[in-house]
């Protein structure tokens, strides 16, 4: 378990003081312009050092992306953006950085922004975000009255931070259809190439992070990287936080290790599982977009991202939902489905059709009004969906659906045989 | 250039070719809906998946990939790209499975039918069941104008007609609301589209979405003759093919010609053919009385004939109407030349357009194409959008790349681009300010002088400023002459080229007009211009409109549509229109109706066929032989038009084109003309209120 010492989110839970005093009283926004000072190359080799991966779900080398922005501009500005847009279902990790430390996140937008030559970062928060966005307005506005943001500033990097609320859509956290949204245009995912880091925001190079990514970097920066490597597993390093929700006695949001057992994720934050470890069903280990993992594979469960694709699933953001045995799983996976459905843009076809088409197929299977054969058709429908689309929204949409397929196919099998065991007499049409 | 491996053959293209354009290259078809060349890239369809070896392990869309955003091999080898692999297959499979599961199978009461992307991809690249047992989705359909029908559920969301609204025809009408499979594309409010060129998306659309309403269940695509021709509804001559079923045209579509109109054509080129149809004339009539009767073409000529013989040649005049071909107009001046007269005229608005000072005084020098690269353009007296809409269209494509100002002197319209107003009368045109400093500092600066500007008492006076400005900001170069006038009717180019315009002590149209002018006059189509009561007037022409209710004699010719013959477009191209059918009852060719009246009046034309017509016609002007292309005016005539100068008034410069949709005889007879011509007014009494 992460010792206190080494914990980056000293107010996740809002005990202390979030303002600009109680965040320096914690050791934020301390000796900034000394790290400036060391310069952006060094800035950008620690972050690589650091092994931090992106916190948004793909797991990518947060110092790598950096470095991929042009060293010199070619007279268009950089832009930071950092994606606040936290909206998949089990995800509610940025949330709390937002409302209780918003402070990690300015500074780390300055140091970011700073190591890529932006002068201006955009924080796009999501919709329902209203409270977060206060909260976090307000810490900007206070970092602006004590002169560590602004055109001229005690860092002397002139340096524009804006808070930009969206409107609610899952897929502008897709980040083109992001910076599409941040744009005023609708949220729809651009083609890649070109990539952001190339042509972003209005055209310019952008750089679209995580805000959990952002929130961590000054506190690597000032503790180095070699304390932040060395927690965790070879590759899957450094402190993350885990959001426990579902049929756990204690839900929460916690900070701990990379490569935490999960039975001691659950036992030691969640307060077990409801009824006892025996009574796990299943787990959604990242977010609605991650297949199933079953109980019996949970035993000896790792979280991090290499741990996860052991077990042909993905970390996604940490977001753990966790379902005991009185869920009916077929039920649970066909909502998810409804989600995607329901959030897909129209944009390109395999995600504007396939997606419906799967919700109305796994629905149907959870009454069990439904043929056998169509659970493999099903199989063949998500993998027409899963790498056709434009973004990755497609493959979220088809991965718990292959999950569900490949852990639960018997429940489905059975579901069916007992739907047509029993009468289900055809409604009469009134005469 | 960049070498790429498409299918196992190495090719070499340019690096900014897009996968798509380089398996086209390499003579490999891929599939698309979404893609079309002329309109950005939305890459949604997924339809032209492609397997990039060394990629991704997914399938790419190859339409907005560049060949140069592939990564070689580990030895430098080209990347390579696979068309034909079981990955493509599975997901062009997938694809169109996806695409059909809500796409209602009425293909057998859908006009699209026959000509259709998806029913012919759908068999190419789909597979022959369906696996979806869900209820398909049902989208209801849209009011989008009285030119363009919707079934909406056939809707497969390329957006190319969204697309094409807003880039090409400048107009945020049409867009996608919703999102999901609840996308639905609409004009929001359920309002008439307001574009111009609005009849392109049914062209567009690759299914069965966006049809033609006034071709709603008419005819099969199988059924019909397909015919290559010319536009002549205004002077850009926009390239059509005209379908007729039997005797009849059905419809109007364009040609691709990247020189003129690229491919699309304006509303009233396109749903004009329902004019062709009504108020024809299709047999001779002779007034009595008040009354026009009918006659036989014998009764006609005689009494034509003895009105001629009658007449004084000075007496005698003639006007070209404005959808005359050039050989019918060399033709009348032939035998206006034979009765000894020299009135004769092309310029029913009176335009200060002079052949004897040179062709480049009266053609659009710097040609459609050219506009491409123009730089700064200057309007003068000029509505494009209504004047020329595919050129105006053009115009707005230029300013889309960025880098071309435009100016404009005349009433301020709405052209779809950002233009600097730089006043409404001719003193504008004295005094640029700062817009001639861009017009100095531009490498291809464009100075487009349109008929509001020259069909006045000043005009000479205008046109000679109009020069005066070219040549002084340097639109006059040996390889760029920018000078460039923009005309509104079909024939008057041709027409100029010809001389048909006054002789020595020849009448003008304003003059042949007055009382007591002349005794006998002949009026080739043209409808435009009033004959004042006292001269016996002669109509030749297709369309009982207003010069056959002058009429004393009617003899009935051919629509464009019915005959073949030339017309030169305003930038002086030479273009060949064909018969797609024929004329009604008793009309003939206008050429062999001139040919027969001057046997009649005793002055027999030198030809006996239309070929003899045309090798006596390009004998002496040997440009119209040049079928497709343009003769290169002498720019030095716009230096000698510069220095003639003239004094001008202060009136503003009024628009040529007073209603788009009502320009000549066949659209004032057409009934979807009239339908939008009434829509646009209310539409703009709403606008006003």
């Amino acid at each position: 378990m992460l010792a206190d010492k080494d914990r980056i989110f000293t107010n996740l839970y809002g005990l202390q003081d979030f303002s600009l005093k109680g965040a320096m009283a914690r050791g934020h926004w301390d000796g900034t312009k000394g790290i400036l000072e060391k310069g952006r190359d060094w800035i950008i080799n620690e972050m690589k050092a650091s092994g931090l991966r992106g916190r948004g779900g793909a797991g990518f080398s947060t110092g790598l992306k950096w470095s991929f922005m042009p060293k010199q501009s070619d007279g268009r500005p950089h832009y930071l953006v950092v994606n606040a847009d936290e909206s998949e279902p089990g995800t509610c990790k940025d949330r709390e950085i937002l409302r209780n430390d918003p402070h990690t996140l300015i500074e780390g937008c300055l140091i970011a922004s700073f190591a890529m030559g932006a002068h201006a970062a955009y924080i796009y928060v999501r919709g329902e975000f209203i409270y977060e966005r206060k909260r976090l307005q307000q810490a900007i506005d206070e970092c602006y009255a004590a002169g560590l943001l602004g055109k001229s500033n005690i860092h002397d990097y002139p340096f524009d931070l804006y808070v930009h609320h969206g409107a609610g859509a899952y897929i502008c956290g897709e980040e083109t259809a992001l910076l599409e949204s941040l744009e005023g245009k609708k949220g729809m995912p651009r083609m890649k190439p070109p990539f952001p880091a190339n042509m972003g925001l209005y055209g310019c190079p952008t750089t679209v992070n995580n805000v959990e990514s952002i929130a961590v970097a000054p506190t690597i920066l000032r503790r180095g990287a070699s304390w932040f490597s060395s927690i965790g597993r070879p590759n899957n390093v450094g402190t993350k936080l885990y959001g426990i929700s579902g049929h756990v006695n204690r839900p929460c949001v916690v900070e701990d290790a990379m490569g935490i057992p999960f039975k001691e994720l659950i036992e030691k934050h969640g307060g077990g599982v409801r009824g006892g470890w025996d009574n796990l069903l299943a787990i959604i280990p990242g977010g609605a977009s991650c297949p199933v993992v079953p109980a019996e594979q949970c035993e000896d469960l790792i979280m991090d991202f290499d741990g996860l694709r052991a077990v042909k699933s993905s970390f996604g953001t940490a977001g753990v939902l966790v379902m005991d045995k009185s869920t009916d799983i077929v039920r649970a996976i066909a909502r998810i489905s409804y989600f995607f459905k329901h959030e897909s843009c129209g944009q390109c076809t395999p995600c504007r059709e396939g997606t419906g088409w799967m919700w109305r197929v796994v629905n149907r299977m959870a009454e069990g009004r439904a043929h056998k054969h169509e659970i493999d058709m099903l199989l063949e429908v998500t993998t027409q969906i899963e790498g056709h689309t434009i973004c990755a929204l497609g493959d979220a949409a088809a991965w718990p659906v292959q999950g569900l397929i490949r852990h639960y196919r018997h429940v489905i099998e059975e579901r069916i045989d007992q739907y047509s065991a029993n009468p289900h007499p055809q409604p009469v049409a009134a005469e | 250039m960049a070498k790429i491996v498409v299918d196992g053959s190495e090719i070499e293209v340019p690096a900014e070719f897009t996968l798509l354009q380089a398996c086209e290259a390499a003579g490999v078809e891929i599939p698309r809906f979404c893609f079309h060349e002329r309109l950005s890239i939305a890459g949604n369809c997924r339809m032209c998946l492609v397997e990039v070896k060394g990629g991704p392990p997914k399938p790419t869309a190859s339409c907005a990939m560049a060949v140069k955003d592939l990564r070689p091999g580990p030895n430098g080898e080209p990347p390579v790209v696979l068309t034909k692999s079981p990955m493509v297959k599975k997901a062009r499979e997938g694809v169109m499975e996806f695409l059909l599961i809500n796409h209602p199978l009425d293909c057998p009461i859908c006009d699209q039918g026959g000509e259709c992307d998806l029913q012919d991809q759908a068999m190419a690249y789909g597979s022959d069941t369906s696996r979806f047992a869900e209820n398909k989705r049902a989208v209801e359909d849209k009011y989008i104008g009285p030119l363009v029908r919707t079934s909406m559920t056939r809707c497969i969301q390329c957006t190319r007609c969204v697309r094409f609204t807003t880039e090409v025809a400048g107009v945020p009408d049409l867009g996608a609301i919703g999102r999901g499979e609840d996308t639905e594309i609409t004009t929001y409010l359920e309002h008439a589209m307001r574009s111009e060129m609005q009849g392109n998306v049914a062209d567009l659309c690759p299914v069965g979405a966006l049809t033609h309403k006034p071709y709603a269940f008419h005819a099969r695509p199988w059924e019909l003759v397909k015919t290559e021709s010319v536009d002549v509804m205004d002077a850009v001559g926009a390239n059509i093919r005209v379908d007729t079923r039997g005797r009849e045209v059905m419809r109007i579509l364009p040609r691709t010609n990247d020189l003129v109109n690229e491919e699309w054509i304006s509303d009233k080129s396109r749903y004009v053919w329902d004019g062709l149809k009504v108020q024809r004339l299709d047999r001779p009539y002779v007034r009595n009385g008040s009354r026009l009767v009918p006659a036989s073409w014998a009764e006609a000529f005689a009494v034509i004939a003895e009105k001629v013989k009658g007449a004084k040649p000075e007496k005698i005049g003639a006007l070209v109407g404005d959808l005359a071909t050039v050989e019918e107009a060399y033709a009348l001046k032939s035998l206006i030349a034979k009765l000894g007269s020299s009135n004769i005229d092309a310029r029913q608005d009176g335009a200060a357009l002079d052949p004897a000072l040179g062709r480049a005084t009266y053609v659009f020098n710097p040609s459609i194409a050219g506009i491409d690269a123009a730089d700064a353009i200057l309007l003068v007296g000029t509505d494009p959008r209504s004047e020329a809409s595919v050129l105006n269209a053009r115009i707005r494509k230029r300013w889309r790349q960025g880098g071309l100002k435009v100016g404009l002197i005349g009433a301020q319209v709405d052209l779809t681009y950002t233009y600097e107003y730089l006043g409404a009368g001719p003193e504008s045109l004295a005094n640029l300010g700062a817009f001639g400093d861009v017009l100095k500092q531009a490498q291809r600066p464009m100075i487009v002088v349109g008929q509001g500007a020259l069909a006045r008492e000043d005009g000479a006076a205008i046109l000679s400023r109009a020069a005066q400005v070219a040549v002084e900001s340097g639109a006059v170069t040996d390889d760029w002459n920018g000078f460039a006038v923009l005309h509104t009717a079909a024939a008057r180019v041709g027409a100029l080229d010809v001389g048909a315009v006054p002789g020595p002590k020849g009448l003008n149209a304003k003059q042949m007009a007055v009382a007591g002018a002349l005794d006998v006059a002949f009026l080739l189509g043209a409808d435009e211009v009033e004959i004042a009561p006292g001269a016996f007037v002669v109509y030749i022409g297709s369309h009982g409109d207003r010069g056959a209710h002058r009429a004393d004699v009617i003899l009935p010719g051919a629509a464009y549509t019915e005959k073949s013959g030339l017309y030169v477009n305003t930038e002086g191209r030479v273009q060949l229109a064909s018969r797609a059918a024929f004329p009604p009852g008793d009309a003939r060719e206008e050429w062999a109706i001139l040919r027969a009246l001057s046997d009649v009046v005793g002055q027999r034309l030198p030809f006996d066929t239309l070929g003899a017509l045309r090798s006596k016609l390009m004998a002496e002007l040997p440009h119209l032989g040049r079928v497709d292309q343009i003769a290169p005016a002498d720019a030095s005539a716009i230096g000698g038009l510069a220095k003639i100068g003239g004094t001008v008034s202060k009136a503003p410069f009024v628009a040529a084109v007073s209603d788009f949709y009502l320009t000549n005889p066949i659209a004032r007879a057409s009934a979807i003309m009239a339908e939008c011509s009434a829509l646009r007014a209310a539409s703009a009494a709403e606008a006003a209120e």
